[in-house]
C-alpha cells in the first residue's frame, strides 16, 4: 500500500514555508523601509572612541570597567539617535505589517517543524514507496541511525539548515527588537532561497526547482520497468545507509557542522541590516557573540567530522585536506579572522572595514562550500562530494546574488566609514589582532585556492578552453607546507597580541615579553632535546606553540584572579596552542609500525630493493593463529568475529548462521559472552551481519595482552570498506586496520579432494605439512549424532605440525542403522578438511580423504600516534574559552539592549 | 614609506606566492604517451591518468595480477587510457577493495620505465546509494605524514 497522505503533507509544508519565507521577507522589507522613511532624520555615524568597553581594563588589576562604566564621557549625539530610533518605534506607522512578518515566520517555523516531521515519519516507518526512505534506510537500520538516515541525501541536510536557520530566527526576533525589521528581512530571504532548494518544482521540461524529499519512488524512477507493470509496487526494503555513515559521530556531526551553517547567517544578517541602516559600526555589538558562537560550533563540527574520519576512515588520520574538509575549514577561518576584527573595530577603521568584508566572505564562503560539495563540480576530486541532484544551476544563481547584494551594499555605504587619522601604531592591540586577521585570511586563501582546482577548469571549459589542471598529488604536503607557517605565525601572534591587549606591553616597552619568551626557549630546548625532534620545521612549531601555550596562560592566571569572565581568549589560544602541539606529535611523529621485518627479501624488483629495502613495507600478512612479531609487540590474528545487537563485544562468525538478506542470524551453538549464556543454540538472534571484525591479539613485551578489532563491512551492492580499531592509552593511540583481507562473505573455495591411506604412527604430508595418524579410537560421542548400542563410531586422531606447535584433527567415521557416516574435521589455521573415508581392516590401513583451501589471513597496518589526546583536550579548551567568550558579549550585548543602545 | 604600505606589500608577496605555488604543485591530467614523454625528458612529476581495465571479450578483467601471499604490497593491473594505450601499472600497496568494480580509474605517479609506478588510485564505481551515478574513491600507498 502506497501512504501517500504523509507525503503530501510534507510536501504542503515545504511550500507553506517557502511562501511564508517570502511573505515574511516581504513584510520586514516594508517595515524596514517605513522605518528608515520615519528614521531619515540623518542617523549620524559617528566613530566614538568613548564607546569602547571592557578591554580598556588593565589585567593586572584583573579589574574591568563593564559597559556602563565608559558611559559617561559618551556623546549627546549617540543618546538622541538612539531616542530617535525608539521613538520611531512607538510611532511606527506600519505596525501591522510587522506582525504580519513575524507570523509569517512563525508559521514558517511550524512547517519546517512539520516538514522535519513528516519526513521522519516515513523513514522511521520503512515507507520504502518514499525514494529518500528507500535510498537511505532499511529495515536492517538500528532505530539509533535512523535519525542519521533523515541527513544522509542532500534534501535532508538542506533541510537541517532550513531548520537551524528556522530556530535562529525565533530567537533573534525574540531577543533583539531594535534590529529585528532589516536583519529578519535578510535572514529570511535567505530561508525562502533554501526552502526553495527542497521545493521539487520543474516547470517546463528543463527548468528544475529545488529537489523535493517527499518523492515517491514511482515519480523518482519513471523510468523502472517494474513501475510499468504494477504502478502500485512498494519494495520490501531499503537500500540502506552506508555503513561507514553508521557511526554515533554521524548522529550528531551534521547538526553541529549545519548549525555552525546557520549561525555564519546571523553576522552577516546583522551587517547587512547595519549597512542598510548607516550604522556601519553599530551592528557588531549584537553580531559579535553570534559570530563567537557560529566559530565555536562551526569548529566542533569540524573537529567532530576529524574524530569520525579517524575512527572510521582507513586514511590513518583526522584531517586529510579533501575538498569537503577545506570547504569548511576556510569559512571557519575567516569567521575567526572577522571575529578578530570585530573586537577592534571600534577604534580602528581599518578594523572596522575588514569586519565588514569578512563577516559577508564567511557567509558567502558557506555557500561557496555548499556549492562546491553539492554541485558535483569536485568531481573525481573528492572522495566524499555528494552527487549532483541537478540544482548546480540554482546554487551557483543563490551563490552570486549574495555576492552582488552583499558588495553592491557594502559598497554604496563604504564613503560612511571613516577613514583613520593616522595609522595604527605597532605598539596598539588594534595592529597585532589586524595582523593576526590577515594571517589567518592568508591561510584561508591558500586553502580555498588549491581547493577551487575543478572550479578554474569549468570555468574554462565554459570558456571553450580545454584546462587539465589537476589538484596536486601530494595535497596533505601541498597544504602544510603553507599552514604550518601560517600557524607558527599565529600561534606568536595569539601570544603577542594578548599582551598588547592586556596592555602589558605599553610605552613602547617590550620587556614583559621577554620572560615568557626565555620561558619558552628553555622548555623547548629541552622538549626538542628529549624529545629527538630532529625536523627543524617541528621545532619552529613547538618553540611557537609553546610560546602560545606560556604567554596566554600568564595572562589566563593574571585576569583569572580578577574577573574570570573576561579570560575566555586566553583560555581559546591556549586550547589552540595546545591543539597544535598535539597535531605536531600526533601527525609528525606518527610511526607505522607494522613493518615487514620478517628479513626475507620479498620482491627483488626496484620499487623493493632501493632505500634499503623499506620501500612500502608498511603492510604484514598475519596467518589465523600464527604469531608474528611486528615492532614490540607479538601479533596474532585470531579469526574473524561478528557483533550481535544484544551481546556486548564480539564472537566467532562461525557461532551463527546469517539468514541471507536479513539481519538476524541462527546461533550454531550456546552464545557465551564473559560467562553468561546471551543465547541458546538455536535462537534466532539480531546481529550486524555487513560487518566483520578481525580479532588481532597484541602481546607487548611485558606479557600484557591487548586485542583489537578492526572491521571490515559488507553490503550486497558495495565491496568491502575497512575501518580502523584504535587502542587508546594517555600517551599514544595504536592504530590498526586491515588493509586486505580474504572476501568474508565468499564461501570457501575447497580444492580436488587428494587421498591417502596410511596406518596407525605413520607419517604423511598434508598440504606441507607433517602429519601423524596417531591413534583411532572407538567413540560414544560425536557432535550433532546419537549414538545407539547397535551403531559404532571411531575417531582419528591425526597430528599436524606447522612451525607453532601441532594441530590435533579427529575426523569421525560413525555406523548408525547401518549406514555409513562420515564426520570431516577442518582446521582454519592449516586450510584443511580432513575425512575419514574408508577402515580397512584387513590391511589396517586409513583412507582420509583431503581438501585444501586459501588459509585465512589478514594484511595489517598499524601505525603510533603520540599525544594525540593532547589534540583533543586542546579542542575542549578552545570551546571553553569560545564560549567564556560568547557568553561575556552576549552579556555585554543585553545590557546595552536594555538601555536601548544595541 | 608608510607602515601600512610595507604591509601590504608583504601580503601581496604571500599570496602571490600562494599562487605560485600552487599552480607549481597543481598537477595536469595526460595520457600515458605523454606520461612517458615526460619520463623520457627526465620530467619525473607526478600526473594524473585516467583510464579503464583492460577487459577482454567476455568483459573479463585482464592483467590483474595481487598475490598477498607472495608480496602484500605489490599490486599490478593494466590500463587502457583514453589514447587507448594500454599500460602495465604498479602499485605498491595492498589491492584496493572495490578495484574489480570501477567503472572508471585514475592513477596518480610516473611513468618508470615499462610500467607506470602510482602511488594513488582513484577509483569510478557505480555508486551504491546513487542509481547510474559514479562514486570516488581514494586509495594511497603510503601513509599521511605532516
Amino acid at each position: 500500500m502506497i501512504h501517500t497522505t504523509v507525503g503530501n503533507i510534507g510536501h504542503f509544508f515545504v511550500i507553506l514555508s517557502f511562501v511564508t519565507a517570502l511573505v515574511s521577507t516581504v513584510a520586514y522589507l516594508l517595515v524596514a523601509l517605513s522605518q528608515r522613511r520615519a528614521d531619515n532624520a540623518p542617523v549620524e555615524f559617528e566613530r566614538t572612541e568613548q564607546l569602547e568597553y571592557a578591554e580598556v581594563a588593565s589585567a593586572g588589576a584583573g579589574r574591568t570597567s563593564i559597559p556602563v562604566s565608559s558611559k559617561g564621557p559618551r556623546s549627546g549625539k549617540k543618546t538622541t539617535s538612539g531616542k530617535a530610533v525608539n521613538a520611531s518605534n512607538a510611532a511606527e506607522p506600519r505596525n501591522d505589517w510587522r506582525v504580519l512578518a513575524r507570523w509569517a515566520f512563525y508559521v514558517h517555523g511550524v512547517a519546517v517543524v512539520g516538514i522535519v516531521a513528516a519526513l521522519f515519519y516515513i523513514v522511521s516507518n520503512h515507507y520504502f514507496e518514499y525514494h529518500y526512505a528507500w535510498s537511505y534506510s532499511s529495515k536492517a537500520l538500528p532505530a539509533e541511525y535512523i535519525i542519521s538516515s533523515f541527513w544522509h541525501g542532500q534534501e535532508g541536510s538542506f533541510l537541517l539548515w532550513i531548520f537551524w536557520n528556522a530556530v535562529l530566527g525565533v530567537i533573534l526576533i525574540n531577543t533583539n527588537r531594535k534590529w529585528e525589521a532589516p536583519m529578519m528581512t535578510v535572514f529570511a530571504l535567505v530561508q525562502a532561497f533554501l526552502a526553495s532548494m527542497i521545493l521539487g518544482v520543474v516547470f517546463g521540461d528543463t527548468l528544475k526547482i529545488g529537489s523535493s524529499p517527499f518523492l515517491l519512488l514511482r515519480e523518482a524512477m519513471p523510468d523502472a520497468p517494474i513501475f510499468a507493470t504494477d504502478p502500485l509496487f512498494v519494495p520490501e526494503d531499503g537500500k540502506g545507509m552506508n555503513p561507514l555513515l553508521q557511526n554515533y559521530w554521524m548522529v550528531i556531526h551534521p547538526p553541529t557542522l549545519f548549525l555552525g551553517f546557520a549561525l555564519t547567517l546571523v553576522p552577516f544578517a546583522y551587517c547587512m541590516a547595519g549597512l542598510w541602516r548607516n550604522q556601519p559600526l553599530e551592528w557588531i555589538r549584537p553580531a559579535l557573540p553570534w559570530t563567537l558562537l557560529g566559530a565555536m560550533i562551526l569548529g566542533v563540527g569540524i573537529m567532530m567530522g576529524g574524530y569520525w574520519a579517524y575512527e572510521t576512515l582507513n586514511f590513518g588520520g583526522y584531517w586529510n585536506w579533501d575538498p569537503v574538509e577545506n570547504a569548511v575549514y576556510v569559512p571557519w577561518l575567516i569567521m575567526v579572522a572577522s571575529l578578530h576584527t570585530m573586537l577592534i573595530a571600534k577604534r580602528s577603521s581599518t578594523g572596522l572595514k575588514t569586519a565588514i568584508i569578512l563577516t559577508i566572505a564567511q557567509f558567502i564562503l558557506i555557500l561557496y562550500s555548499t556549492f562546491l560539495t553539492r554541485s558535483g563540480i569536485l568531481g573525481n576530486a573528492s572522495v566524499h562530494s555528494f552527487t549532483d541532484l541537478g540544482l548546480s544551476g540554482q546554487l551557483l544563481v543563490y551563490l552570486l546574488a549574495f555576492v552582488v547584494l552583499s558588495v553592491v551594499l557594502a559598497a554604496r555605504k563604504w564613503k560612511l566609514i571613516p577613514s583613520d587619522e593616522q595609522e595604527a601604531s605597532v605598539y596598539t592591540k588594534e595592529f597585532w589582532l589586524f595582523i593576526g586577521a590577515t594571517v589567518l585570511c592568508l591561510a584561508a586563501f591558500q586553502v580555498i585556492a588549491t581547493t577551487s582546482i575543478p572550479v578554474y577548469n569549468s570555468i574554462l571549459e565554459s570558456f571553450g578552453k580545454v584546462s587539465n589542471l589537476a589538484l596536486p598529488v601530494d595535497q596533505i604536503a601541498h597544504y602544510n607546507k603553507f599552514q604550518v607557517w601560517f600557524f607558527v605565525v599565529i600561534a606568536l601572534l595569539t601570544g603577542v597580541g594578548q599582551y598588547m591587549w592586556w596592555r602589558k606591553v605599553e610605552n613602547k616597552n617590550w620587556n614583559a615579553l621577554i620572560t615568557p619568551a626565555i620561558l619558552t626557549l628553555l622548555i623547548s630546548a629541552g622538549l626538542i632535546a628529549f624529545g629527538e625532534v630532529k625536523n627543524p620545521i617541528y621545532m619552529v612549531l613547538l618553540v611557537s606553540a609553546t610560546f602560545a601555550l606560556i604567554t596566554n596562560g600568564s595572562i589566563l592566571i593574571g585576569i583569572a584572579q580578577g574577573n574570570y569572565r573576561l579570560s575566555g581568549g586566553a583560555v581559546a589560544h591556549i586550547g589552540m596552542a595546545l591543539m597544535l602541539i598535539g597535531i605536531l606529535y600526533s601527525s609528525g611523529f606518527s610511526r607505522v609500525i607494522s613493518l615487514n621485518n620478517s628479513g626475507i627479501l620479498i620482491s627483488k624488483q626496484d620499487e623493493f630493493t632501493k632505500n634499503d629495502n623499506k620501500e612500502n613495507k608498511e603492510n604484514v600478512l598475519l596467518w589465523l593463529n600464527q604469531p608474528e612479531r611486528m615492532g614490540k609487540f607479538q601479533l596474532t590474528y585470531r579469526g574473524q568475529r561478528i557483533e550481535a545487537r544484544d551481546v556486548p563485544g564480539y564472537f566467532p562468525r562461525s557461532w551463527v548462521n546469517v539468514v541471507e538478506g536479513d539481519f538476524h542470524g541462527i546461533a550454531q551453538r550456546d552464545i557465551e559472552v564473559n560467562g553468561k549464556v546471551y543465547h541458546k543454540k538455536g535462537d534466532t538472534l539480531a546481529l550486524y551481519p555487513e560487518n566483520t571484525y578481525y580479532e588481532v591479539e597484541y602481546r607487548e613485551p611485558d606479557g600484557k595482552i591487548f586485542t583489537l578489532y578492526p572491521r571490515a563491512q559488507v553490503n550486497d551492492r558495495m565491496g568491502l570498506v575497512v575501518s580502523p580499531d584504535i587502542e587508546r592509552k594517555t600517551g599514544r593511540d595504536l592504530y590498526t586496520y586491515v588493509s586486505s583481507v580474504p572476501d568474508p562473505t565468499a564461501e570457501n573455495r575447497w580444492e580436488k579432494t587428494e587421498t591417502y591411506s596410511v596406518a596407525i604412527k605413520d607419517t604423511f604430508f598434508l598440504n606441507d605439512y607433517v602429519a601423524i595418524l596417531d591413534d583411532v579410537v572407538r567413540t560414544t560421542e560425536v557432535d550433532g549424532m546419537e549414538i545407539g548400542p547397535n551403531d559404532a563410531a571411531v575417531k582419528a586422531r591425526v597430528r599436524v605440525l606447522d612451525k607453532n606447535g601441532e594441530h590435533i584433527l579427529s575426523p569421525a567415521f560413525i555406523i548408525k542403522d547401518r549406514m555409513v557416516g562420515r564426520q570431516a574435521e577442518t582446521s582454519d589455521e592449516l586450510g584443511l578438511r580432513l575425512q575419514l573415508n574408508e577402515i580397512d581392516p584387513r590391511t589396517g590401513k586409513f583412507t582420509f580423504a583431503v581438501n585444501r583451501t586459501q588459509r585465512d589471513y589478514i594484511v595489517l597496518k598499524a601505525f603510533e600516534k603520540p599525544l594525540i589526546n593532547v589534540l583533543w583536550i586542546g579542542t575542549l579548551i578552545l570551546v571553553i574559552g569560545f564560549l567564556m567568550a560568547t557568553v561575556r558579549r552576549y552579556r555585554e550585548f543585553s545590557k546595552m539592549r536594555n538601555k536601548g543602545m544595541a | 614609506m608608510k607602515l601600512s604600505h610595507i604591509f601590504g606589500i608583504i601580503v601581496i608577496a604571500i599570496a602571490i606566492a600562494i599562487i605560485v605555488s600552487t599552480a607549481g604543485d597543481a598537477s595536469s591530467y595526460v595520457t600515458f604517451n605523454q606520461a612517458a614523454q615526460m619520463a623520457k625528458e627526465g620530467n619525473d612529476d607526478m600526473i594524473h591518468v585516467v583510464g579503464k581495465l583492460k577487459k577482454n571479450a567476455t568483459g573479463q578483467i585482464e592483467g590483474l595480477f595481487y598475490q598477498p601471499q607472495i608480496d602484500p604490497n605489490h599490486f599490478e593491473f593494466t590500463l587502457v587510457d583514453n589514447d587507448n594505450r594500454v599500460q602495465k601499472v604498479v602499485y605498491n600497496a595492498p589491492k584496493p577493495q572495490d578495484f574489480d568494480r570501477s567503472e572508471q580509474v585514475v592513477v596518480i605517479g610516473s611513468m618508470r620505465g615499462d610500467h607506470f609506478q602510482c602511488n594513488k588510485i582513484l577509483l569510478k564505481c557505480p555508486s551504491k546509494y546513487q542509481d547510474g551515478k559514479l562514486e570516488t574513491t581514494e586509495h594511497e600507498a603510503k601513509t599521511a605524514r605532516l
